[in-house]
């Protein structure tokens, strides 16, 4: 290919307005636009809760669908396709992009026509994207975002211009705020032209296609906009060689104070929830096998992963905040160095951050980063994050099995040194992975390390609520889903066989029984058959094997913990208590993790060899543990 | 069309006492104009598409504590390189002052 080519429309046609009566055409646009153009700030604007985000088939990439409501009822879907730079399919966000455009995705009908939002302040850059979105013939809308941007920091652009040598419409709006909206809504209702044909420079080559954008954007009289003061005033404060690593250091602690300690009150409020839902159905069912399943299946079993739930939202506002506001490219720009040796990049350090909370928001947040060879190697160490549903099962072998001395002078005692040393211990193993992965299974993909620095901006409440939303309704898609039946099967292996009719005691139950196949395997590492069951049922939730053990040694109502404590003493050799411990730091024990793990990476293969590897972790450390151990007390 | 070049690693060293060769060479705050990029075809396309086309006027700014990476500034946006691809990126030599 050589000199310019054109777009070619065929006729200027439009397409059908509407069916017969009743039965209006039902349209599908995409929204197209490169990273940080807002595209995502105009498709919550238009489609607001009516949204659907799952992703497309075979690859990770999100697919995000909204419906929006026009006048007169008609209804039209609008795809809010990943952000890209260009149409090559390099990356698999631009092999989607360029898929669903072209009509070649499986399951995805072809836009009728396509919305293309560019950064009005930025606009030498963002043309180049029309270049190739134009060539495609779809009737295109052209929005310029950021106009309040663009006219505060004292930018201009003729739109009327830029339309003719388009050849399609254009308008300047600011998506945040809503300004100049209805001519976007007017060409959702109107009838799509197809674009004017207009000479387009060849789009493989980019030298020519920045000449090209530039070109347009100067007839079109655009002015580019001063730098942002506000900004480069921000950034002489974040970037500060020695007031940023501290800013970072306050928005870390601060993460961890939110996840730990603020989170704590609502945690403590579903907590309540739940038991009052099962004292409530206690009271109004007869005792019977439905209610036990109710109670102890259901509601035990969702009820202490729902726990979970205030924290993950809490976690996902912070993360919100400083992705909207701009702060996690700089976050992610300090922390580069660092990772970079185990491996990583600046981008995993809040996913990471997050993990210690719980895996699956961390999982979910690993999509800030681009890299796919990165993206996976974060997702493959953040269950080694020492998560929260751990922290019932430490406190309790600790608080069993290590008598409280101080270690550290008055402040930090055995207890407190063996719970970090538990944290460390993930960590490690994190580390040690990340720095394993680099150097086999990820090592060919190469990746320059790009991060585009955008300017500060004020987070909206509607694109954090939206965010939020959608995050608790994944995670309550899963606890309602996969979470219940686990703990539904769960409860059947602990009630089955019946014995005249009644549940027999545990030891005799399925879960006994396996406990007990189990037994062989897993006394090296110094568990009985006991801890077996207990493992079985972690695999809902890590602390699920609290309750459990707390039914397996008879303490009925919520397993006293005084009382849990000395069974476990009576039961378990200090071996094994510490093998315990390992085994949790190490292991893959949640279903949860599992499934977000297969979701995002959009198949069975990653979450199978990280389940494997991680188990296998656990079972080769405990088993250390349980020697070393044994062989210092002899 | 694409503008690669190849070299080995004198460059450096070679053209230190000329100017800036590449962008790791520019002080904070200092301009240079972009000649060519000397890297693997996909990564100069990335770059590209972010700005870095020949020709281009880059300003180095801040970076990360340590210096690595360093955010460039160029065709008004802000972009952050590591050193080893900042140094694919090399600069036209200045005219004599």
């Amino acid at each position: 290919m050589s000199g310019c080519s054109q777009s070619q429309p065929d006729v200027r046609q439009t397409a059908p307005e509407s069916g017969a009566r009743g039965s209006p055409v039902h349209h599908t646009i995409a929204i197209v636009g490169p990273p940080n153009s807002g595209k995502s700030t105009l498709f919550n604007r238009l489609t607001g809760l009516r949204q659907k985000v799952a992703n497309y088939p075979g690859v990770t990439v999100e697919q995000r669908v909204g419906r929006v409501r026009l006048a007169s009822n008609r209804e039209l879907d609008l795809i809010d396709l990943p952000g890209v730079y260009s149409l090559d399919p390099r990356s698999e966000d631009e092999r989607v992009t360029r898929d669903v455009l072209t009509g070649s995705m499986s399951g995805v009908p072809r836009p009728d026509a396509v919305i293309l939002i560019l950064d009005s302040t930025n606009l030498a850059r963002h043309l180049v994207l029309a270049a190739p979105v134009l060539s495609l013939g779809l009737p295109t809308l052209v929005v310029l975002n950021m106009a309040d941007a663009l006219r505060n920091r004292g930018g201009e652009v003729d739109t009327a211009s830029l339309a003719r040598q388009l050849g399609t419409p254009v308008t300047l709006v600011s998506a945040a705020t809503g300004e100049g909206i209805e001519p976007v809504l007017e060409f959702l209702t109107g009838q799509f032209g197809v674009p004017a044909p207009v000479e387009l420079p060849v789009i493989q080559d980019i030298p020519k296609c920045r000449q090209w954008a530039a070109n347009v954007g100067s007839a079109a009289a655009y002015r580019a906009p001063a730098p942002p003061v506000w900004t480069h005033r921000l950034d002489s404060v974040f970037l500060h060689p020695v007031a940023g690593p501290a800013v970072f250091a306050v928005v870390v602690v601060a993460v961890f104070q939110t996840i730990f300690v603020g989170a704590r009150p609502l945690m403590d409020g579903v907590e309540w929830a739940v038991a009052w839902l099962a004292e409530l159905t206690g009271t109004l069912l007869p005792e019977s096998a439905i209610r036990s399943l109710l109670v102890e299946g259901v509601l035990g079993g969702v009820g202490s992963v729902l726990v979970f739930l205030p924290q993950i939202l809490l976690l996902f506002l912070f993360i919100g905040v400083l992705e909207d506001s701009g702060y996690l490219a700089r976050a992610a720009l300090i922390a580069d160095r660092s990772m970079a040796r185990v491996g990583l990049q600046g981008k995993s350090f809040i996913p990471l951050l997050s993990a210690y909370a719980c895996a699956v928001p961390a999982i979910m947040a690993t999509r800030t980063i681009e890299s796919k060879r990165d993206r996976i190697a974060t997702i493959l160490i953040a269950p080694f994050m020492t998560c929260s549903a751990r922290l019932p099962v430490y406190t309790l072998v600790i608080a069993a099995f290590i008598p409280e001395r101080s270690l550290l002078g008055p402040l930090v005692g055995t207890r407190a040194g063996a719970l970090l040393g538990l944290y460390l211990l993930g960590f490690l193993a994190a580390v040690a992975t990340a720095w394993m992965l680099r150097s086999s299974v990820l090592k060919s993909e190469r990746t320059p390390f790009v991060l585009e620095m955008p300017p500060y901006r004020r987070p909206t409440l509607t694109s954090l609520g939206l965010r939020l939303l959608d995050r608790s309704k994944i995670f309550l898609r899963r606890a309602g889903t996969v979470i219940l039946g686990a703990a539904v099967l769960l409860w059947v292996l602990a009630h089955l066989p019946l014995a005249q009719g009644v549940a027999p005691a545990i030891e005799d139950s399925l879960a006994g029984t396996a406990g007990r196949t189990l037994e062989p395997l897993i006394e090296p590492l110094g568990f009985n058959w006991k801890i077996g069951i207990g493992l079985i049922s972690s695999l809902a939730a890590r602390e699920v094997i609290v309750g459990t053990l707390g039914t397996i040694y008879g303490m009925e109502n919520g397993a006293s913990t005084q009382g849990l404590q000395a069974a476990l003493q009576q039961d378990l050799t200090p071996g094994g208590a510490v093998a315990l411990l390992v085994f949790f730091a190490f292991a893959m024990q949640c279903i949860s993790t599992i499934a977000v793990v297969r979701r995002e990476t959009a198949g069975w293969k990653w979450p199978l060899i990280q389940f494997a590897y991680m188990g296998a972790l656990a079972y080769a450390g405990a088993f250390a543990a349980n020697r070393i151990v044994q062989a210092w007390l002899a | 069309m694409l503008q690669l070049s190849f070299s080995n690693g004198r460059s450096k060293t070679r053209r230190a006492a000329s100017g800036p060769a590449t962008l790791v060479d520019l002080k904070a705050g200092e301009q240079g104009i972009l000649e060519s990029l000397d890297t693997a075809e996909d990564v100069a396309r990335r770059l590209m598409e972010l700005g870095f086309v020949p020709g281009s006027v880059v300003t180095a700014a801040r970076s990360a504590p340590g210096g690595d990476p360093r955010v460039y500034r160029v065709d008004g946006s802000e972009i952050a390189l590591r050193k080893e691809t900042a140094a694919c990126v090399k600069l036209k030599r200045p005219s004599k002052p």
